[in-house]
Formats: structure tokens, C-alpha cells, sequence
């Protein structure tokens, strides 16, 4: 199965040309390749495992440069143990994550440190990720000084310039976190995430714990900042509102795999998975007049502990067929640049595939 | 790629400021100390008090013509004289003048709470930060360790060491220090398993902070609280086991005044004589009730929360 992924994967990159975006080779920044995470969930006396959560099964995905990659899915899905593995706050089980052109996950945790800047993590909660014992402009000015980035007298500009980024002015340096509202800490940790020039910006949940007006401040900042420092982004939320706004091409996981990747227009358009269709249906609509066709999917999301072979969503799948118990259907390419993992385009549908 | 339409927003809050170029004046850590004492009466107090037993401590060990009386001069005549003019705290079994060996007792306690104080609390923090921070073996191993340490009696443990190291207060002290390790230690181990969960110690690894640079700015700034409260209480700990291993023998050897000793040897004459016990056992309690008010208003300085603007 993971060997009919990589003919997919390698077959779909000359076509992204179909996208309107050229997307030669190179320009792809990060290649995730069959990333898995599993976790213990219990051990043995000896301190063995006897079972594992499958956090992330055979993840891929890749995300090219200056794009905005959006990682939807349901709370435990596994989105932000991906985040959690691209900026080396976990390790992978198994799988690659090819940085632009280095392998990171081949490389030694010293070899590693190197990288490490230029992949930088926003947190979803403003609150926990400020140290409560540090002024904001020493907050900020970490990074660039751990980094060796710019000489001792120069940071203190820098760290103006950035603070004037995110919109904060910069006498606020002095301040300590829990003298800032929520909005005003998130920008904080994008100014912090700013701060060592990186390239791929991983924003897991930026705006989950901030009330409604002040998201789309801070959605507006990161698509300035966007344009800006030509950024990429890996942009994880559960809110498809959100996700819509800010990306290019969309992903949705559902219980550690990757069901669909689709550019933004042709996934909220014409969804191809039954999951992805089931999500977007729960979408509030603010027109009242507006009859939606609500998909009411039955059950609870099964535990993550052994999954059973087959099909992830086959508990809960409306449209499920034969063969959706018995294996997890690889992601292959339905449509031009529009992958989806479902047996139903298995076979006779538009981008022809053979289950393997 | 579309350009993403951008969401109608109130005005943000930070545009309007970020145009006043106002600049703020940075203190140092140790003014926020400073001010975190001073803002509080009963820190301030406290702190005016033990500068003052420095002072005494001192000019008691380089000028020692000050005091009233030779503090280690017996006078049998004088045997067991209640507080008057002439002895203000009145005199012991032996003669000598309470009052002057209070004052001369400064020295050694101070010494004593401080110096074991120092000893626990480098050892116990670095041990605990270790264990916590690392996780795993390292933790079962050093925290075993410790467990193995307070599962004898702390004096029966100080006994051992001083036994093995022989009699004398330096010895005392270093005894002492390493008894009270395991506590300092499990409190450090406990904190910093909860405090290395949050965001901001994820923040600083994704940033490429080193493990000594996560624990020193971001791990152990956040459990002083907690170790300072500690660390005062230990002060009075310490001098109290001084005085106990005094009173064994091991600690400090007559005649020198130690307010401990002088207290456990005032015992026998408890109802004959009480001025033995109280006056040595008061500016016992004064010292350590100032350590730990001082202590408190040295924590509400580094709390940037509690501080006042």
C-alpha cells in the first residue's frame, strides 16, 4: 500500500503546473512522507508497550513554497502531533520529513539544531506559551540571541521592528504577558515566531482561544505577514471557516489519516470524501432562509488504540461499500491535484486507481 | 495562489499605539527585590532586623570591646542571676552574661542557618531540577536516592555524617546542609514536572534553546516562589538542628555560644531560671520569623503579578 502512495505522490507534482501556480520540483519546501506517530498507550510490567494510539498512520503531504496549507480535522485526529513532529517537539515512529531538500528526520538531533529555525510554531493558547517571568522584548529576543542571528547591540531594534510587526508598539518591550489581552499575547508569539527569519511558519490552532473580533485581527496579521516575508504556512485548525480563509490548499485528517487534499476552491466546492462532505455540511449557515442538507453522521469517532484493518470512517460512513472494513484505502489522485482516500474512487472513477 | 480577502475588522487596537515612541526605563532584578521588600511592612521590618544581626555579627567578631561583658568569662559569684541593670538578660549557671552571648551568638547561627541553607538548597535544587527536568531513569535513580535519605531520621543521618567527619560546627554545618537535601530536592523535582508541560518551555525548545538555558531562564525563574518559601523555613530548620547537635556533643563545642546550645544546656534549669531559655529562645524566633517575611516580600518582588505599579 505505502509503495502505491509513492507512485501517487510522484505522479501528482508535474501536474500541479494545472493549478495556476507553477510548481516545479524545487519549489516544494516540505515533503512529508508516510509520517507516523504512535504512542504507548499501556505498558507492561517491564515497561514495554502492549498497546499503541495510533496518533499519525502514513501521513503525507507536501507543501510548497509561499503556500498557506490548511490541516483540518476533529479534535484527536492527530493534526497537531504532525505540527508537534515538523518543528522537533516529537519524534516520528517512522516516515520522512524532507525540509527543503534535507532529510530531517535522517538527520542527528545536533544536525537537526540547525533547522530548527527555520521552522517556527505558533501556539494555539497565548496564555501557557509566554513565560509569565519574562518581559515581552526578552521574549522576543530569545530566538535571535539563542540563534546568533544578530550581534547584541542590533537586538534591540530588531525586536522594535518585530513588535511593530504584529502591531504592538514597541514601549510595551518592558511589559510582562499578564499585563496583555489574549489578541495582543497571540501577536506576541507570532512576533517571537517571527523573530528568527524562518520559512515555514506551523500555526496550530493561532486563533481557537481568542474570541470572535479579535481572530480575524489576528487572521488579517498573518496573511500580511504573509506577503511580507513570503512565508509558507502549515496552517492546523478545526474551524473550516478559518481554514478557508487563510489557505491555499486544504487537508483533512480524520483519525490519524490524511481522507482528503484538495486546493481550497475545489474542497469546500465538491468534496470527495464522505467525511469531508459529512464536515462541511456542519458548517452553521447565517442565512436562515438557507435550507442545508445536514449529514448527520452516526457514533462516536472509535478509539485510536489498535484501529481495526479497513477504513477509518467505516464505522460512521453513509456511503460505505464493500471492502471498506477489510482496508484502509490508500490517497490517490481523483481528480487533477484533488487526492482523496475513499474505495469509492477506486475504481471507474475520474483519476483511476486499483486498490493495491 | 488567491490573494485572501482580507476580514473586516474594528480598527486593531495595536495600530494606534505603535505610533508613540514612548520609551519605559528597565529595572534590574535586583530592584524589583528591593521593591518587592519595601513595599511590604512586616518584609521591610524584617529586613531593617537582620541587617541589624549582621551588623551585630560583625562587630561582635572585630571589635569585641563592645559588649558589656567577656562572653565566655565565668563568674560563679555570679551564678544564675535573674535579668537586672547590670545583666540585662541576667546570667547562666556558670556566671557569664547572657546578654553578651546572645549577641555573640549571632555569628555561628547566622552562619550556620545560612551556610547549611546554601549547601541543601544548591545540591537539593540541582538534584531536583535534573530529576524532573530528565524524566525517565535519571529521575528513578536520584529520587530513590532521596527517599533512601528520608527514610532515616534526619539527626539520626546528621549523627552518622558528623560521625564519620568527626566533631566541630563547620562540620556541623555541612552535616546539617546535606540532611535537608531530599526536601529541597522533591519540592524542585514536583515543581518543575508541572511547569515544564507548558507552552512556553515547548516555545523556548522549538526556538533551539539548549536543556541548561530551558531550565535556568524559563524552569527554575518559575519555581522560586516555592523554593524561597522553602529556603526561609530551612534557615530556622537548620539552626535548630545546630542547637540539637550541640546538645549531643557534635556541633558546637563549649564554651562558645551558639543560641541553640544555649537553649538545649538552659533546659535543666528551665523553672529556676528561665531567662536562659528565654532569651536565646526569642531571638531564635525573631530570626526566623524575619527570614520568612523577608522571604515573602523577596518573592513578591520576582512575581512580576504581585507587583505593584
Amino acid at each position: 500500500m505505502s509503495e502505491h502512495n509513492e507512485q501517487v505522490a510522484g505522479a501528482a507534482q508535474p501536474q500541479a503546473g494545472a493549478d495556476g501556480a507553477s510548481a516545479p520540483e524545487q519549489d516544494i519546501l516540505l515533503d512529508v512522507q508516510h509520517l507516523t506517530k504512535r504512542f504507548a498507550a499501556e505498558t507492561n510490567f517491564f515497561g514495554k508497550a502492549t498497546s499503541h494510539v495510533q496518533a499519525v498512520d502514513d501521513v503525507s503531504f507536501h507543501i510548497r513554497r509561499g503556500e498557506a496549507f490548511g490541516l483540518v480535522g476533529e479534535s484527536g485526529c492527530g493534526k497537531t502531533t504532525v505540527g508537534k513532529m515538523l518543528v522537533n517537539l516529537l519524534r516520528p515512529t517512522s516516515g520522512k520529513i524532507v525540509f527543503d531538500g534535507h532529510d530531517l528526520t535522517a538527520m542527528k538531533p545536533g544536525e537537526r539544531k540547525q533547522y530548527c529555525k527555520d521552522i517556527q510554531l505558533i501556539f494555539q493558547d497565548p496564555y501557557a506559551s509566554l513565560n509569565p517571568r519574562m518581559r515581552i522584548g526578552d521574549i522576543i529576543a530569545e530566538p535571535i540571541l539563542t540563534n546568533n542571528i544578530l550581534p547584541k547591540d542590533k537586538v534591540e531594534d530588531r525586536v522594535n521592528e518585530l513588535l511593530e510587526c504584529v502591531g504592538l508598539a514597541n514601549y510595551m518591550r518592558n511589559r510582562y504577558p499578564h499585563e496583555f489581552s489574549g489578541g495582543q499575547r497571540q501577536r506576541v508569539g507570532i512576533a517571537r515566531a517571527l523573530a528568527v527569519n524562518p520559512k515555514l511558519i506551523v500555526c496550530d490552532e493561532p486563533v481557537s482561544a481568542l474570541d470572535v473580533s479579535i481572530q480575524a485581527q489576528v487572521l488579517n496579521l498573518l496573511d500580511d505577514l504573509k506577503e511580507q516575508f513570503g512565508l509558507t504556512y502549515l496552517f492546523i485548525a478545526h474551524g473550516l471557516n478559518v481554514v478557508k480563509h487563510v489557505s491555499d490548499r486544504v487537508g483533512v485528517m480524520y483519525l490519524g489519516k490524511m481522507m482528503e487534499i484538495a486546493p481550497k476552491k475545489a474542497l469546500y466546492a465538491d468534496p470527495l470524501s464522505p467525511y469531508t462532505q459529512a464536515l462541511l455540511s456542519a458548517i452553521p449557515s447565517v442565512d436562515p432562509a438557507t435550507k442545508k442538507d445536514r449529514i448527520i453522521l452516526e457514533g462516536d469517532v472509535p478509539s485510536p488504540i489498535d484501529p481495526p484493518p479497513g477504513c477509518r470512517f467505516a464505522g460512521r460512513c453513509f456511503a460505505k461499500v464493500e471492502g471498506c472494513d477489510e482496508v484502509m484505502p490508500p490517497l490517490v489522485e481523483v481528480k487533477p491535484n484533488h487526492q482523496c482516500a475513499c474505495h469509492r474512487y477506486d475504481e471507474g472513477g475520474p483519476g483511476t486507481a486499483v486498490v493495491a | 495562489m488567491s490573494k485572501n480577502e482580507k476580514l473586516a475588522t474594528e480598527p486593531a487596537a495595536g495600530a494606534a499605539l505603535a505610533v508613540q515612541p514612548v520609551k519605559e526605563k528597565r529595572e534590574s532584578i535586583w530592584k524589583d527585590v528591593f521593591a518587592g521588600i519595601v513595599s511590604n511592612k512586616a518584609s521591610l521590618i524584617s529586613g531593617i532586623f537582620i541587617l541589624i544581626l549582621v551588623i551585630i555579627a560583625l562587630v561582635t567578631k572585630f571589635v569585641p570591646g563592645v559588649l558589656p561583658y567577656d562572653p565566655y568569662a565565668q563568674n560563679l559569684s555570679e551564678s544564675l542571676v535573674g535579668p537586672s541593670a547590670a545583666h540585662w538578660f541576667g546570667t547562666d549557671i556558670q556566671g557569664r552574661d547572657i546578654f553578651s552571648r546572645v549577641l555573640v551568638g549571632t555569628q555561628i547561627t547566622l552562619t550556620v542557618g545560612l551556610a547549611a541553607v546554601a549547601i541543601s538548597l544548591t545540591i537539593g535544587v540541582l538534584l531536583g531540577s535534573i530529576a524532573g527536568y530528565k524524566g525517565g531513569k535519571t529521575d528513578t535513580v536520584i529520587m530513590r536516592v532521596m527517599d533512601m535519605m528520608l527514610a532515616i531520621p534526619s539527626i539520626l543521618l546528621a549523627i552518622a555524617i558528623m560521625a564519620a567527619l568527626g566533631p566541630g560546627i563547620e562540620k556541623a554545618v555541612v552535616a546539617i546542609g546535606l540532611v535537608s537535601i531530599p526536601e529541597y530536592a522533591r519540592i524542585v523535582r514536583s515543581e518543575i514536572l508541572s511547569i515544564k508541560e507548558n507552552d512556553y518551555v515547548a516555545a523556548a525548545r522549538v526556538v533551539g534553546d539548549s536543556n541548561a538555558a530551558i531550565i535556568f531562564r524559563h524552569v527554575l525563574p518559575n519555581v522560586l516562589p516555592s523554593i524561597i518559601v522553602r529556603a526561609t523555613l530551612g534557615i530556622s530548620t537548620a539552626i535548630l538542628d545546630a542547637a540539637a547537635l550541640g546538645f549531643l556533643g557534635l556541633g558546637v563545642q563549649p564554651p562558645a555560644a551558639e543560641w541553640g546550645d544555649m537553649l538545649g544546656r538552659g533546659r535543666n534549669e528551665l523553672f529556676r531560671a528561665p531567662w536562659l531559655m528565654i532569651f536565646p529562645g526569642l531571638a531564635i524566633t525573631l530570626t526566623v520569623l524575619a527570614f520568612n517575611l523577608l522571604g515573602d516580600g523577596i518573592r513578591d518582588g520576582l512575581d512580576p503579578k504581585a507587583r505593584k505599579r
